[in-house]
């Protein structure tokens, strides 16, 4: 039996249309430019490279360790994959990864897929590398221990827009959600810290040119410290904020236009009438829209049918 | 554990087994953002929504309850959701204490909880049928037909490719490790933690190192075929009428548990 | 029953190497280590030649120069045509060179698309490549595995579908490395009578002199980058004094 090592795959169910939908375009988006980087970046022998280093990811995460009172440690893997494959290779390989666990293992949705790559895969990468990419001219001792630090957040950011995205679905409550998660992930991330620490090490050790200067690892953009960077701020600023006073954060989300009923915890277009139409007449008239196109869309289907049977 | 363990695939000579891949994740699809559009308490069409489960498992030949039986997968994610039960105004339905906190479940908080538990229900079990009926290369391909970029779907037949050969490996690395972690009787074995995370943490570069040099050799193997960057696939389905009618059936259902939804 | 055969027909071969011919050939992995220091040899059509020598004495690495993977300095000649970067894929096609590990040959999910590869990606169509997976799955008597998952095959069936992958780019030269390592009795018995029966050149590298002995008229030994000798198996395995030197038993 597959077990999922990080509770951080959100099954499908549990994110509103509207977030699903925007984690879809910014996952999409990021990941076409990933594309587009690594085939420049890699040439030709980036497809088994990237392939193999997905399975690796997958095998990786078995790896475990007990830890204490029954828990155990585990590696998700998206900072150590952004480090030693650079920050587009290891996005696209930990989307990979994700991709196999929800769609053969149902470990996360489909619907909620593009949420999942966003917390395990993309912002995962875009920490553990931008803050490694900061020291990696340094001693050894300093990028092991930054990159520890930056597997640990990689990891309580994955778990903070997790939260975040399950609160704007009106899944569940801000203040019980954030302290909810990243107090699981406190430890879990601990996990990550030192497994990436000892896995990196090892590869400085008997493979140092991995990690070197002409490696794929030293040769990602310095743009990735400060894309790396703000979203550790954000960790380190939005945590205690929305722990300590998710009333505020609420109101924010309010302000913004977030919800119309935030109270009442509906989430986004409280009772979904045809989305982003909150109007009653120009919902019926969409309503009317959608009738047609799900229609034309069967008279087509069948047409084609027929077509296919002659 | 054997690596058999991954398969999800069970072959039988269904009519869900012979459609084709794209039409299952097309409905697969439409079928779980249908039951993401199902309004709270839409009780009479997650009923429907149910039959039209349970009638796709018929189907299947894998038995009425096959995904039933694995559909807890997703619940121990439910205690996220828990606590709509209490912060959603509404008639109080019961109340009672936990530790330090009154809580109080509503009506309102209640039909809400309810109803995503449901839908994740509903929604992970035609994923479960998905890939029970379907095998996995086909469903790659499938992916390829619906303009999932190359790249991306190349990884992922690599990574089923390998993820057998490689959990092999961490197995064999991990009885590696178990063997050698014996204790002296009365002592408890292994050091501290720090010591144990080491241990897994070479345990991941060892299996980082040996993917990378085996990544060298799969290259080289490419490269003697012929493959110079480019990757060539040839596309072994092809929509048959019957492909076309289930999918316009399937679309006029959902349209109608949709509208049930809704009156 | 153990089957032997007496091989007394055969002389060496009187050709100038009409289907392989290297020529002086020397390399360093990039890590300075020399592998191969001055190798020659030749290849006629029809000749199955076995390649020994004790582990590191280069025999991989010859191989992956045979079709262009590593470039080492000297000549290579494929049915005349001279290697160069420019005529890499005619040469690729020619020669089939199969890995030792059958993990790292079937790389694609399922056994059809791994057999398939190599006429795709030399450019044939379609129909054609249908035509010749067909035909490689047949010629290793593995038809009715065409649409098995690769993950799912015992080692013996995965080394057969890893000749078969390169059998469908119809090569004028086959070139196995270790195929009957890790192959139980049964499994190495099967291999040993398709590679019999397989009607094409081979040059095969193996540590398993039973099957030296038992199917390849002429025996190459290799030793610390150098071959150190070249002809018939028989007189080969006779050579006891050779044969230590070389760290090689006889079987
Ligand atoms: N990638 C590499 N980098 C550096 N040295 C290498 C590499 N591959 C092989 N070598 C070295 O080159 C020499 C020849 O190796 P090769 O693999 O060709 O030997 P072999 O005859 O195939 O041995 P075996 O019987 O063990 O397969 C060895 O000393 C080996 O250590
Ligand atoms: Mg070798």
């Amino acid at each position: 039996m597959h077990f999922s090592p990080v509770p951080l795959h959100i099954p499908d169910g549990f994110l509103s249309i509207p977030i699903s939908i925007i984690c879809w375009a910014i996952t999409i988006i990021t990941l076409g430019i990933a594309i587009s980087r690594t085939n420049k970046a890699l040439g030709e022998k980036q497809v088994p490279l990237m392939g193999v280093m997905a399975a690796f990811i997958f095998a990786a995460q078995m790896i475990n360790f007990p830890v204490a009172g029954g828990t155990s440690g585990h590696l998700l893997g998206g900072a150590l994959a952004a480090i030693v494959l650079g920050p587009w290779a290891g996005m696209l390989v930990m989307t990979a990864v994700v991709a196999v666990q929800g769609l053969l293992f149902q470990d996360g949705g489909l619907l909620v897929m593009g949420a999942n790559i966003l917390n395990m895969g993309l912002v995962t990468a875009a920490i553990g590398y931008g803050l490694y990419r900061a020291v990696s001219n340094q001693s050894k001792a300093v990028k092991l221990s930054v990159a520890g630090v930056a597997a640990w957040l990689s990891v309580m950011a994955g778990a903070l827009f997790t939260a975040l995205q399950l609160w704007l679905s009106g899944t569940s409550q801000l203040g019980i959600v954030i302290p909810a998660m990243l107090g699981v992930h406190v430890l879990i991330g601990l996990g990550e810290a030192f497994i990436t620490v000892a896995a990196l090490s090892f590869i400085l050790q008997t493979r140092p040119d991995l990690l070197g200067e002409d490696s794929e690892s030293a040769k990602g953009s310095r743009a990735w410290v400060a894309v790396g960077g703000i979203i550790a701020l954000v960790v380190v600023w939005l945590s205690p904020l929305a722990s300590a006073d998710p009333d505020g954060l609420n109101r924010v989300a309010m302000d913004i236009g977030f919800f119309n009923t935030a109270q009442t915890g509906e989430g986004l277009l409280a009772g979904y009438t045809v989305p982003f139409f909150a109007d009653a007449a120009a919902s019926k008239i969409m309503a009317g829209v959608i009738g047609v196109i799900v229609v034309g869309a069967i008279i087509m289907l069948i047409g084609r049918g027929m077509k296919a049977k002659s | 554990m054997h690596f058999n363990a991954f398969d999800r695939y069970h072959e039988k000579e269904s009519f869900l087994h012979r459609l084709d891949p794209r039409v299952k994740v097309l409905v697969t699809v439409i079928y779980i953002i249908s039951n993401a559009l199902l309004p709270d308490g839409a009780w009479l069409a997650f009923i429907s929504a149910w039959m039209f489960l349970i009638t796709a498992n018929l189907l299947s030949q894998l038995g009425i309850g096959y995904t039933f039986k694995r559909s807890i997968i997703a619940l121990p994610f439910a205690l996220i959701a828990v606590t709509v039960l209490f912060s959603i105004p509404g008639k109080p339905v019961s109340t009672f204490q936990f530790l330090m906190w009154d809580l109080t479940i509503t009506d309102a908080g209640f039909l809400r909880f309810v109803s995503i538990l449901i839908r994740s229900w509903l929604s992970v079990q035609m994923a479960i049928l998905l890939v029970a009926v379907t095998r996995f290369p086909d469903l790659i391909h499938a992916l390829e037909h619906l303009r999932v970029p190359v790249i991306l779907t190349t990884i992922i037949a690599f990574l089923y490719r390998y993820l057998f050969v490689l959990t092999d490996e961490v197995l064999r690395l991990i009885r590696a490790r178990e063997s050698r972690s014996a204790a002296v009787a009365g002592n408890r074995s292994g050091g501290g933690v720090r010591w144990r995370a080491k241990v897994a943490g070479n345990m991941a570069g060892q299996l980082f190192l040996r993917s990378y040099e085996r990544s060298d050799r799969i290259y080289n193997a490419m490269l003697s075929r012929g493959y110079s960057g480019h990757l060539y696939t040839l596309n072994p389905h092809e929509m048959k009428s019957s492909d076309y009618f289930v999918t316009a059936f399937v679309i006029a259902v959902i349209f109608i548990v949709q509208l049930i939804g809704r009156l | 029953m153990p089957v032997t055969h007496v091989i007394n027909s055969f002389e060496m071969p009187e050709c100038d190497g009409d289907v392989l011919s290297v020529k002086d050939l020397h390399f360093s992995y990039p890590d300075g280590h020399a592998a191969l220091h001055g190798v020659s040899l030749k290849l006629c059509r029809g000749d199955k030649v076995a390649l020994v020598g004790p582990n590191g004495a280069g025999k991989s690495t010859l191989m992956l120069h045979l079709n262009g993977i590593l470039g080492g300095r000297g000549e290579i000649e494929i049915a005349g045509k001279r290697l160069t970067r420019d005529n890499l894929p005619v040469i690729r096609a020619m020669v089939g060179l199969v890995f030792q590990s059958p993990d790292d040959q079937l790389f694609s999910p399922t056994v059809f698309e791994d057999v398939a590869f190599g006429p795709l990606h030399m450019g044939l169509p379609e129909i054609e490549v249908r035509v010749r997976v067909d035909a490689a799955l047949e010629a290793v008597r593995m038809s009715s595995y065409k649409n098995r998952l690769s993950h799912h095959l015992s080692a013996g069936e995965k080394k057969r579908i890893a000749i078969a992958t390169v059998l469908s780019m119809k090569p004028s030269l086959l070139v196995l490395d270790e195929p009957s390592a890790g192959l139980d009795p049964r499994a190495r018995r099967t291999l040993i009578n398709l590679l019999r029966e397989l009607p094409i050149t081979m040059l095969v590298s193996t540590h398993d002199m039973v099957l030296v002995k038992e199917l390849f008229p002429r025996t190459i030994v290799m030793d610390e980058g150098r071959v150190v000798a070249d002809g018939l198996t028989h007189e080969i395995l006779d050579d006891e004094e050779l044969l230590t030197a070389h760290g090689l038993e006889k079987p």
